[in-house]
Formats: C-alpha cells, structure tokens, sequence
C-alpha cells in the first residue's frame, strides 16, 4: 500500500512537469510580445525591456521553464503582472471559495445522484425510474452556465428565495452548487442505475435473497456496496467536470472563486496569475485522482496494491 | 437472421460483403426499435436541416438590428422575439446550429484524425513508443475539462477557427486511447495474423484489418463527442474566448443576453435551450448508435 502510494506519486511528477511544460508553451504561443502588450502603448523601450527582464521572457523557453520549476518547487508561483501581488496569496484567497462551492456540489451530487439511481434500479421502468432517466439525459446535455441563468431566473427573480449572485450567507451558496453539481448528478444517477442493475442479478445478492435478508438489506449492503465501484470511478472523472465547471458556475453567479480568477487573468493577459491558476487546478485534478485510485481498497477487499 | 443472410451471400459467392450488410441491417433493425434514439436522429437530422436551409427558413436577416424593437418578448413579430439589438432571435439560433455543427463536425475531424493516428501508432507499436504518447496524452488529461481548451485560446486569440482548433485538441487524447484500446486488442487477433503469416506489411494490416475494425467504436464515440464538443465550443463562447460578435453562436446569444435576464429572460434562455436539444440529440444518437453496434461496448 505504501509502495503503492510512493509510486503513484512518482508517476505523478512527469504529468505535472509536462503540464508546466505545455502551459509555458501555450502562454509562449501568444502573439506579439506580452510585455508590450501588459504595458499598453505609452510605454517606451526601455520600460519593455525591462519587464522583459524581470519575467525573465528575455531567457529561451528552455532556461525559463528550468526557473519556473525551481521556483514552483519552493511554493512559489510568481507575482501578478497587473496588481503585483504573489500568485500565492492571489491563490490563497480565492481558493476557499472554490473548494467550499466544489465540495458542497460534490456532496449534493453523491447525495442525490446514488439515492436516485438505487431507487431507479429498485423499481426499473416505473414512472419514478422514467422520471429519473429523463432528466439525467437532459442534466447531462444542458450546458451548465445556461442551467444557472434559469435557476437565476426562477428561484431569484420570480420567486425570490435566493440572491442572484456573490458570496455570504448559505442562502448565497444553494444555487451556484446546485448548478455545478447538475451534470454529476446526471451522471451518477445513470452509472449507479445500470451497475445496481447488473449486480441485482448476481448469484449472491440471490443467495442473500434466499437465506431471508430484507429487501433494504440486500439492496445497501449486498448490492450497492459492489455497484459502487464503477461509480466512484465515474466521480473521479467527474471532479475534472466540477472543477470546469466551476469557472462557469463562478462567471455566471459572481461566485469568487479560481474560476472568475482565471477569466479575469486571460482577460487581462496576466500569464502569471494564469499559469498559476491552471497548475493548481490541474494539481488538485491530479491528487484527486489519486485519492479515488486509493479508495478501491477500502469498497472491494479483493483489490490490492502491489 | 444473420445465419441466413450469410446462406444468401454464399450463393452469390460474396460472403464477406452480404456478411458486412447483414450487420448493418441488423444494426438498424436495432437502432430502429429504439425510440430515444431515433428522437435523437430526428433531432440531429432537423439540426442539419436547419444549417444546410438556415437561409430560406429564417424569417428575417440575422444581423439586421431594429432599435425600436430591441429586447421585444416572443409575439406575432417576432416568433421568439427580439434580443438587446432588436434582432429576430428565430433566426438568430437557425444561423446558429451552423456555428454549432461546423465547430462539432470540424473539431471531431480533428480529434479523429489526431486521435486514430496516435492511438493506432501507440497500441501497434506497443513499447517505449506507446510509453511516450500515452504519457504525453496523460499531461493532456490532467487538465481538468474546459481548462485546456480555455488555455489553448487564451494563448491562440478567441475567434471561430482558433475554438475549433482548440475543441479539437481538447477531444484528441479520448479519441486516441479509446483506438489505443481497440488496436491492443485486434492486433492479437487470429486474422490478423494470419495475414502476417502470409506476409502482409505493417501497413497493409493497420489499413485493411485493424482499421476497419475500430469503426463502429469511431462512429459512436464521434456522435458522443459531438455533444461535449457543441458544449464547449458553448461554454467558451459563453466566457468571451470563442466566437466573437456579431456571429451567432448559441453560447455566445446566452453570454449577452444574461445583461438583461432581469427585464427580458428569453433573450439568454432560448439559445441556452437549443444548445441543450442540440447536445440531448448527439447524445441519445450516441447512446443508440452504441447501442445497436455492439451493446457490450464499454464507453
């Protein structure tokens, strides 16, 4: 398990340091000289180059890349072009806001997407399980920032039973996390309804029929503990979608997140900043990755790490 | 069925051939019985209709702005109404599904030309050469949805063939581990060696017995890909790095209508509902074209 650990991490190191690798790049691609653009038109020469110097965009990518690794591997990810400010606080500061909207969406959609597909397998093409089918196919097709503005418009607008937009209260988080957690709910009622299915005809569950368990009892502990597998499998794909998601989710409810931060570093062409965000996104994605990997352990015995 | 369709084939001595389209027309026989899915060909093929016609069906010009009808509500002037520049929103979203399919068809093309080749090279190859692009695909991976494609037009510039250009790079490395897959497990296959045992080049067994034999697992995951590409090509316009105004792209319709969701909800609304048909209708033809081909499939 330990060795398994260890050597998950080390596999983890190239992907991360390709990913470094590709944002560079990426951010190298940018037409004309990002100096000059950060500094507008009145900037002279001398100004240019010496932005250029302190970013170090005088260097080639390959001397760059080596700093920027350096420098990441001390906890530092640079300082904002435009307010000046370290990356690291900039990060520090809205991060919580994320991880506050992601694991509330996160909670509701495990909450509601494995009640949902249990009970739709529980009673298969009944009006409920119909009801549940149809709207996981439509919560996966809508786009997620569209899913918002209607939220917005009914529970806001007309009905006014929660604000439109910000962060505060709890009252301000319902809506932004609903919407996030919209497609994964979709997802995860659809993966757990057909592998509950598939596992209720197995010859234990049967067996567990057989020799007098309850209905309840077969269904939570004989079935759904098996049918979780491929679901918690599904989930951690998922958290790719979430943490996407999350930067429309905080565009569409002013939510002050990593997502808006994003937008706002691309609109601004601050690289810094941007480089930054997407390596801690990509970061997490990663690591939990790894968590849901190491988790198998503990819903099937049979697998083990070597 | 298929047994006596291979007699039929026997007796005009063109086996191979009446064997292939006794399992098309199985296929369809399958498809066939399956409501969602033909809703989702109905869908899709409407949505097609829509692009090729966009012209003809459209009630009013797109781009044609009337002040004094601006953020008009749905009414005998305007079926759907008017949005923030007055302009017929109906035929906004017809000029639109050509924005959606040609970002869709486009960056599919993409991905799949990429995808197959990386992922044929990679799964025949096998070795230091499959290590190398699957570990290269993995960085691409890592990128949590939407934010490659985000990075990759922010670098790029927004605008229509950099988004595409982007969706396309995006799909690539499902594309390619999906044929990766499919290659592991055809180049084991008895056929396909037997044509090696009677000397067939590389090339020739890639182009004329592994290839072949990934299409059905192409047309489906192409249709279901279809769908996240529509919806990112949506989500990026939505945030200002796709599409550029005055296009009509649906993602892009949502974005500038949300200003005015207090005084005239339908302006960002209607596009957000057509996107999600739109994407609803590739998936359920996904769904049902995997479906008929092969209902083991695992995607």
């Amino acid at each position: 398990m330990i060795g398994y650990l260890i050597r998950r991490t080390l596999v983890m190191v190239p992907v991360l340091l390709g990913v470094i690798f590709l944002i560079m790049v990426t951010i190298t691609l940018i037409p004309g000289d990002p100096a000059a653009l950060m500094l507008g038109e009145g900037a002279t020469a001398e100004m240019v180059a010496k932005l250029r110097h302190s970013l170090d965009l005088d260097q080639p990518l390959a001397v760059r890349y080596v700093r920027y690794v350096s420098r990441v591997l001390q906890g530092d990810l640079g300082r904002s072009i435009r307010e000046g400010r370290r990356v690291n606080e900039e990060i520090a500061d809205v991060w919580p806001a994320t991880a506050q909207l992601g694991l509330t969406a996160l909670v509701i959609a495990v909450a509601v997407g494995v009640t949902v597909g249990v009970l739709s397998a529980r009673w298969p093409y009944s009006l409920f399980d119909n009801a549940v089918r149809i709207f996981s196919l439509f919560g996966l097709s809508m786009p997620i920032f569209w899913t918002g503005i209607v939220l917005i418009v009914v529970f806001s607008l007309v009905l006014n039973w929660f604000p439109a937009g910000g962060r505060g209260t709890w009252a301000h988080l319902i809506l932004p996390a609903i919407t996030l957690a919209t497609p994964t709910i979709a997802m995860l009622a659809r993966m757990t309804r057909s592998t509950m299915l598939e596992v209720l005809r197995e010859d234990y569950v049967r067996t567990a029929r057989a020799k007098g368990v309850a209905n309840r009892g077969v269904l939570t502990r004989h079935a759904l503990r098996n049918a979780l597998i491929p679901v918690v499998t599904v989930l951690g794909l998922q958290t790719g979608q979430l943490l996407g998601g999350a930067v429309l989710t905080e565009t569409v409810f002013a939510w002050p997140g990593i997502g808006r931060m994003l937008v706002r570093a691309i609109f601004a062409r601050d690289y810094v900043l941007l480089q930054g965000g997407v390596l801690v996104l990509a970061v997490t994605f990663v690591v939990i990755n790894l968590l849901v990997d190491l988790s198998y352990a503990y819903l099937d015995p049979r697998i083990s790490y070597r | 069925m298929t047994r006596r369709d291979a007699t039929v084939g026997e007796e005009i001595g063109q086996a191979p051939t009446t064997a292939y389209l006794s399992t098309g027309a199985a296929m369809w026989r399958r498809f066939r019985r399956n409501r969602l899915a033909l809703a989702g060909l109905l869908v899709v093929a409407l949505l097609a209709c829509a692009a090729i016609f966009a012209p003809a069906l459209a009630p009013a010009d797109p781009a044609r702005q009337s002040l004094e009808d601006k953020r008009m509500p749905p009414g005998p002037k305007y079926l759907l109404g008017a949005d923030e520049f007055g302009r017929d929103i109906a035929s906004r979203l017809i000029y639109g599904s050509r924005i959606a399919l040609m970002v869709g068809l486009v960056s599919v093309l993409i991905a799949l030309v990429l995808g197959t080749t990386l992922g044929t090279v990679a799964g025949y190859a096998g070795g230091a050469v499959d290590e190398v692009l699957m570990r290269a695909l993995d960085v691409l991976l890592a990128f949590p949805y939407l934010l490659l494609a985000i990075a990759i037009v922010s670098a790029m510039g927004p605008g229509l063939p950099n988004t595409i250009l982007a969706v396309g790079i995006w799909a690539t490395p499902g594309f390619a581990r999906v044929i990766r897959g499919s290659v592991l497990a055809i180049k084991e296959q008895e056929y396909v060696q037997a044509a090696r045992a009677v000397g067939a080049g590389t090339g020739r067994i890639v182009v004329r017995h592994v290839l072949p034999n990934c299409i059905s697992i192409l047309i489906v995951y192409s249709a279901l890909y279809m769908a996240s590409a529509i919806l990112l090509e949506a989500a990026l316009s939505f945030l200002g790095l796709g599409v550029q105004p005055p296009t009509p792209s649906w993602g892009l319709m949502v974005s500038t209508g949300r200003d005015f969701i207090t005084i005239a909800p339908h302006i960002a609304t209607l596009p957000g509902l057509a996107i999600a048909l739109t994407v609803l209708g590739f998936n359920l033809l996904g769904d049902g074209l995997r479906d008929a081909l092969d209902p083991k499939m695992k995607l």
